[in-house]
């Protein structure tokens, strides 16, 4: 499993701001190691933001996003101290989930 | 979202069974129930991403802003934004016109959520980057060229 996901969300005059930092090697898959070999790909595939429930994100990534993947979006409609849900899943089927309360 | 989940739980079974029994790996189960847009992913050129994302052409708009840094000293991680102020719209792709596969990222928008998200992706070299939106399932490109001086996929 892993790192844990680093969420801040801040209610804002207009919206939520959401910014994640996901921990993940993003392999892409072209990279040789030293004995020549390709470096099979690793990368987050899927990425869903929920509020209460409702998505208020969703992405599909290719292995060309960065290592330990950085978001950030807006949203209406959240307030304090509600609570905000990230899922990501990759390639190789691991998947995490972390949440966050709006401060 | 109860829709969404109730589908997706009714082929995370059906996928379960196919993948038990042999007939598809886990891994291609994986992807189908994800519905992760393999062809465009896979695709290698902008109007090729663009059908493969279900549009004819993409047309370019104004309205269309990229944040990106003119020149990135380092391609393995490069800050990208896109901010789209045509109404209704329902997903941003981020497209890098020299990497291997055009596709980097893809947003969908739900109404409710800014059109405008930042992320960082990897540029292999100096190329141009397309911010792709849709909006009312019609297609609009927005194009900015970024010099990177150290690729960040070759490694």
């Amino acid at each position: 499993m892993a790192d844990p996901m680093r969420i801040r969300a801040t209610e804002q005059p207009d919206g939520v701001d959401v910014r994640v930092l996901m921990s993940h090697e993003m392999e892409t898959g072209q990279r040789r190691d030293s004995a020549g070999k390709i470096v099979p790909a690793h990368y987050i595939s899927n990425v869903t933001v929920s509020h209460n429930g409702k998505q208020v994100l969703s992405a599909e990534w290719g292995p060309a996003v960065a290592k330990n993947p950085y978001l950030q979006f807006k949203f209406k409609g959240g307030k304090k101290g509600d609570k905000l849900t990230v899922t990501w899943v990759d390639n190789k089927g691991d998947t995490r989930t972390d949440e966050a309360t709006i401060g | 979202m109860t829709q969404s989940r109730r589908e997706f739980v009714k082929l995370t079974g059906v996928f379960a069974v196919m993948a038990s029994a042999g007939l598809i790996s886990t891994k291609e189960a994986f992807a189908q129930q994800q519905a992760w847009n393999k062809a465009a992913f896979e695709a290698k050129s902008l109007d090729e991403t663009v059908k493969a994302l279900g549009g004819p052409a993409a047309t370019q708009s104004a309205d269309i802003s990229i944040t990106a840094p003119d020149i990135a000293e380092n391609g393995a991680v490069v800050p990208v934004a896109v901010t789209s102020k045509i109404p209704n719209t329902q997903n941003v792709y981020i497209l890098v016109e020299k990497n291997p596969n055009s596709l980097a990222a893809g947003f969908a928008i739900p109404a409710g959520t800014d059109a405008n998200v930042s992320t960082r992706i990897k540029m292999g070299q100096t190329s141009n980057v397309h911010a792709v939106v849709k909006a009312d399932n019609k297609f609009y490109v927005a194009t900015k060229e970024v010099k990177v001086t150290l690729g960040g996929c070759g490694g």
